[in-house]
């Protein structure tokens, strides 16, 4: 720990070591849920069914699907900062932390590619009727 | 990284008493995950089904429609409008205002009212309203 001024002591400490950018990132990331899942919800709820054509020919629309993908952005990035958090806060270990970081960013990379491909299958693809 | 194991790092359990701001805090750290884990994997499932072709959707519907699968999406709706009810109040915190204890106490509190009432009104219509 060097002995220079009292910012430069406490830098780095924490459990996360540094952060301030990611502090930023998880409330603008919150905003954008904040729009969004309202979003989705009442489009959700006006839906007359859920069934099959339905819930496809909706998310074929491109005021539909392009909200979806940025949904699926915002929220994604929002949790995977959140875990992030949660994980330096109880995995201490620095080889633990490490694995589990990497195991998070592949499970929101994994989903995340997983769900936005899905958008643009039926978004590009058209309804199936 | 050098790593000093004696210096405290949270949780630090061992002193504490129930109050509503303390269990707003808690809350908002696990609907988050459960939402982030249960609530992910539920969207992605979904959008998946609905991708892959009307087979695949019609399993994931009668998984949705079965009583476990409501509860499950009960579940998340409580867990979304629980954490949104905190994250606002996180912004508000955030800026430096709302921590006069009677204040912070009120706050807290209006955020559990917030996420059953919404529950209880988006599944009030949806099942009753509906059908
Ligand atoms: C209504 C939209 C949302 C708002 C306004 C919101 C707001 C916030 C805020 C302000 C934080 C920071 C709390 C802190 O620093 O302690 C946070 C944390 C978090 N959020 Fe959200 N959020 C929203 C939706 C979501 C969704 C949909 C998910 C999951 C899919 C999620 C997962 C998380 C997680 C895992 C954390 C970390 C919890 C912690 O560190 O204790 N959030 N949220
Ligand atoms: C599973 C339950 C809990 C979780 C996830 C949790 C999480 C956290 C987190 C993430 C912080 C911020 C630490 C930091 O700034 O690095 C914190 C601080 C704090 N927590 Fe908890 N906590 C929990 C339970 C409790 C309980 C039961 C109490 C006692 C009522 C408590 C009292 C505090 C206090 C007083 C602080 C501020 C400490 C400071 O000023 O540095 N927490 N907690």
């Amino acid at each position: 720990m060097g002995t220079g001024t009292g910012l430069g002591r406490v830098r780095g400490l924490g459990s996360a070591k540094h952060g301030g950018a990611h502090w930023v990132l998880h409330r603008m990331t919150a905003v954008g849920n904040l729009l969004l899942l309202p979003w989705l919800l009442i489009s959700l709820v006006r839906l007359p069914t859920y069934d099959y054509t339905t819930v496809t020919t909706w998310l074929a629309q491109p005021m539909a699907a392009v909200p979806m993908m940025l949904l699926v952005i915002s929220v994604f990035w929002h949790f995977r900062i959140g875990l992030q958090v949660v994980i330096e806060d109880y995995v201490h270990e620095e080889g633990t932390k490490f694995a589990s970081l990497t195991a998070l960013t592949f499970y929101t990379l994994g989903t995340g590619a997983f769900a936005l491909f899905a958008i643009a299958k039926i978004a590009l693809t058209g309804t199936p009727n | 990284m050098a790593q000093n194991r004696a210096r405290p790092l949270s949780p630090h359990l061992t002193i504490w008493k129930w109050g509503a701001n303390m269990a707003a805090s808690i809350i908002h750290r696990v609907t988050g995950t459960g939402m982030a884990t249960v609530g992910v994997l539920v969207l992605t499932w979904w959008l998946v089904a609905a991708a892959t072709g009307q087979e695949s959707y019609d399993y994931f519907l009668g998984w949705a429609k079965h009583p476990l699968g409501q509860l499950v999406l009960i579940g998340l709706s409580w867990a979304f409008f629980q954490h949104l009810g905190s994250g606002l109040r996180h912004f508000v915190l955030d800026v430096g205002a709302g921590y006069e204890l009677n204040t912070n106490r009120f706050w807290a509190r209006a955020t559990f009212v917030f996420g059953v009432v919404m529950t209880a009104a988006l599944w009030g219509y949806l099942l009753f309203v509906k059908g």
